[in-house]
């Protein structure tokens, strides 16, 4: 392998496992702010425990979102210096925007919420962990406003002297529909995942006959989160996908291998193509769904890979236009399939939750154990998609991804740089989930008494928190 | 002043602030197993870094952000470059975040003993290679201009392990430590108080010896005397002095506006002695890497100029809050059940 797809598996790799962590991280921040809240407003204890409990799954995934998150801001530098010359006078300044305006906030009020038990009044205290999440949300508009520019640029102009792209209209880049509906789209899955989280983690403590009045309310609000982040995820996904068919047809066609253009295109459930993927042999299809998805239209016309590879070379010169197409079709497929499937096990819970209070049955158990990994495996799968989809391109129609990488640095520093990342990344997933499986096991702590402290705190206490 | 000097004179701003906060974060992480005596000791000191080190940290991704923004040229041609060093350097930031988190959650001997072995180290290196690294920018590294028209590193790894920078990563991990035993100093009480205040005066004079040889060498190297580079190195070595003797007289609040002080005019004289250079190159000025041809569009950095002018004060007045929060001292009496991780049992299990 060369540098180039050494940086590129190194990029996945990096960032995949990076965002496995943020979703929780923004969903479960706003999860326990609302349960601190409703603490706060209705003095009852379990409220509280919630809080508490949550809290030690959420500090103990946030500290790897953190960490892993050091690398995102170093790797284009690192690995993508070309890009990084082509793009900075663009991209940088979301970057830098998220730093100023998102990462501070965040760690700071973060540190001031863990810490501050018995250092802070009872109110702004509470404030501080609302404060730390507005943070998370600032940082996720901003990185996706700058993936939203690569999927579809806007407000700038060629610079050919420099060979870069320059910012025109900062505003058109942070306020475009790309970013807003990606925006959109990328928030409600991030509840729908935390929610998931709690769902799940709250079903194994029911079972197990663990703070029961808690694990109630908790799997109510997980499973609460999951339908209306849901209904936000389907229409912001609908939208997001007609964007794309305008702005990125060939990330559409080849999501659906339509190879052809096609009147009232069909939906395909299942298609088995030749190994190079470049054309079909068998395919299941629902018929004219695809096209209602792309145009809204059951009637409209989708257009094929072929077609736009041609219009492409025209526009852009000869060469290949056409993204991994397998990869393309199953990641999308899998996203959808997975946000689903998640979708329907919370529906089924609330639903023999209402009928006959606590849900038992053979299936219930292993369907909750497996409930938090259906948003992780979507998000990872959406995220495969849209990046994978927009290939050949770093950033649509601009630069190409192969000329985003400089000889400067060897394959073998990629490669070495790869591996000890990779299995440092593996050894940091092993510890983090065994911590977070002892602190389910252990179950919601129930002594414990607090004290309206006075801004400061007092000198001779014991510590609430201590590293 | 122009936009690029503004430019200039932030992410100088930036990296200031980080090596004030998330210098005594590294001196404080290297330090942990010498002032301490015992469990308690060891978590009365982590527990200083608790509430701030990731906000310190942060300092360092913004300027990170603020380069690649303002001048991308820099921003790529130097983390490519010193490609192996970052990587050392984000390793251990990895490493030493996790550890802080992760160490006290269970209470075996074994497991917070492998995590204080990665908290020594992982805050020993960057403290070590940040030096390095900023000594060999301004010594000047190998650049050439490459048929892509763009300013690129050509040296290898071994280039930069030269003698001034290795000198430079000795300046700046002795005087994090210092800082570190200050701030500790400061921040405890009892006999990790007094430990601290002991480290503190001896490192403090090994870091004075180092640095004054640093910006000796720093000064001759220049092409021809710069009075103002030769002022600041002066104030550097007045503020670390009066730092070392109000350590002395402890009056340990004085001793860490000093220490802070001698940081602040350190990397102010460094990037004096740069000005308007970022990156010179030592094959020839006219491949040196300048706030010109580096430098993003007029119009991105006014951008960027309203929002820092706006967010800056901001986050200074938030952080400095936090510091005033937590201003107590922590004591080894306050941490209950040192010995105790907070997974280790179940203590109660309400079963219904």
């Amino acid at each position: 392998m060369n540098s180039l797809d050494l940086a590129r598996w190194q990029f996945a790799i990096t960032t995949v496992y990076h965002f496995l962590f943020v979703p929780i991280t923004i969903g479960m921040g706003f999860l326990v702010a609302g349960l601190q809240t409703a603490w706060y407003r209705t003095n009852k204890v379990k409220y509280l425990r919630a809080t508490k409990f949550f809290g030690k799954l959420f500090l103990i995934n946030f500290a790897i979102g953190v960490v892993t998150g050091i690398v995102q801001e170093f790797q284009f530098g690192m690995n993508w210096s070309s890009y990084s010359r082509f793009v900075g006078d663009i991209f940088g300044a979301p970057l830098a925007m998220e730093g100023l305006l998102a990462f501070f906030l965040e760690s700071t009020f973060l540190g001031l919420w863990i810490f501050g038990w018995d250092r802070l009044p009872k109110k702004i205290h509470l404030a501080s962990i609302w404060l730390a999440s507005l943070g998370t949300l600032l940082s996720a508009y901003f990185i996706l406003a700058a993936n939203a520019w690569m999927q579809h640029p806007v407000g700038y102009t060629m610079n050919l002297e420099k060979g870069r792209a320059e910012l025109t209209s900062i505003v058109s880049v942070l306020t475009q529909k790309t970013a807003l509906a990606t925006f959109f789209h990328t928030i409600p899955s991030a509840a729908f995942t935390a929610g998931a989280f709690i769902a799940g983690i709250s079903a194994w403590l029911l079972i197990k006959k663990m703070d029961a009045e808690m694990s109630r309310t908790t799997l109510k609000l997980g499973l609460i989160t999951m339908m209306a982040s849901f209904v936000l995820v389907f229409i912001s996904g609908d939208v997001t996908s007609k964007i794309m068919t305008e702005q990125q047809p060939m990330k559409m066609a080849a999501a659906e291998a339509l190879y052809q253009t096609t009147d009232s295109a069909p939906f395909s459930l299942l298609t088995i193509g030749t190994l190079d993927g470049s054309r079909s042999v068998f395919q299941i299809d629902v018929p004219s769904v695809l096209s209602f998805l792309a145009t809204g239209d059951f009637k409209g016309t989708v257009k094929g890979v072929n077609d736009i590879q041609a219009e492409y070379e025209k526009t852009y010169g000869p060469g290949d236009y056409s993204p991994n197409i397998p990869l393309a079709y199953w990641s999308f497929r899998l996203m959808i399939g997975f946000g689903a499937l998640g979708f329907l096990f919370a529906l089924l819970t609330l639903f023999k939750m209402r009928r006959e209070g606590t849900p038992r049955g053979k299936w219930f158990l292993p369907a909750m154990i497996f409930l938090p990994f259906t948003p992780l495996l979507a998000n990872s799968f959406g995220w495969i998609f849209t990046e994978a989809g927009r290939q050949p391109w770093a950033v649509f129609g601009l630069i190409r991804t192969a000329d985003g990488v400089r000889a400067v640095v060897s394959a073998g520093s990629v490669l070495f740089t790869m591996i000890v990342f990779t299995l440092l990344y593996g050894v940091l997933a092993f510890i983090e989930v065994g911590l977070t499986l002892k602190v389910i096991k252990n179950g919601p702590q129930t002594e414990l008494d607090y004290a309206d402290p006075k801004l400061g705190g007092s000198d001779k206490q014991t510590l609430v928190m201590a590293y | 002043m122009s936009l690029e000097t503004t430019w200039f004179l932030l992410i100088s701003v930036l990296w200031i602030g980080y090596f004030i906060l998330e210098g005594f974060d590294f001196g404080v992480g290297v330090l942990l197993p010498f002032v301490s005596r015992n469990e308690a000791d060891r978590r009365a000191v982590l527990t200083t870094l608790g509430p701030v080190w990731d906000g310190n940290e942060v300092w360092l991704l913004v300027a990170g952000g603020a380069t690649f923004a303002a001048f991308p040229e820099w921003y790529a041609t130097l983390f490519s470059g010193f490609y192996l060093p970052l990587f050392l350097i984000l390793v251990s930031l990895i490493v030493r975040g996790v550890s802080f988190e992760y160490r006290s959650k269970y209470g075996n001997a074994k497991w917070r003993q492998r995590w204080d072995i990665a908290i020594v180290i992982s805050s020993a290196l960057p403290a070590l290679l940040w030096g390095v690294a900023f000594a060999n920018i301004v010594r000047g590294v190998p650049l050439e201009k490459s048929a892509q028209g763009h300013i690129e590193y050509v040296g290898g790894f071994f280039n930069l392990l030269n003698p001034y920078a290795l000198l430079g990563g000795v300046v700046t991990l002795t005087v994090f430590l210092t800082h570190g035993a200050i701030f500790l100093s400061l921040k405890t009480a009892g006999g990790i108080r007094d430990r601290a205040h002991e480290l503190g005066l001896k490192i403090g004079m090994v870091a004075a010896v180092a640095a004054v040889a640093f910006l000796l060498w720093t000064n001759l190297a220049l092409p021809a005397f710069n009075s103002k580079v030769a002022l600041l190195s002066a104030g550097v070595a007045l503020a670390w002095v009066s730092g070392l003797a109000a350590t002395l007289k402890r009056r340990e609040g004085w001793a860490f506006i000093f220490s802070a002080t001698a940081i602040l005019l350190f990397v102010s004289d460094l990037f004096y002695a740069l000005y308007p250079r970022v990156m010179p190159s030592s094959l020839g000025a006219q491949f040196d890497l300048t706030i010109r041809n580096a430098s993003s569009t007029a119009y991105t950095l006014k951008v960027m100029t309203v929002v820092a002018v706006v967010m800056t004060p901001l986050v200074l007045i938030y952080q400095g809050w936090t510091y005033w929060v937590f201003r107590k001292r922590v004591s080894a009496s306050q941490i209950s059940h040192p010995e105790r991780g907070i997974l280790d049992t179940a203590t109660h299990i309400l079963h219904q």
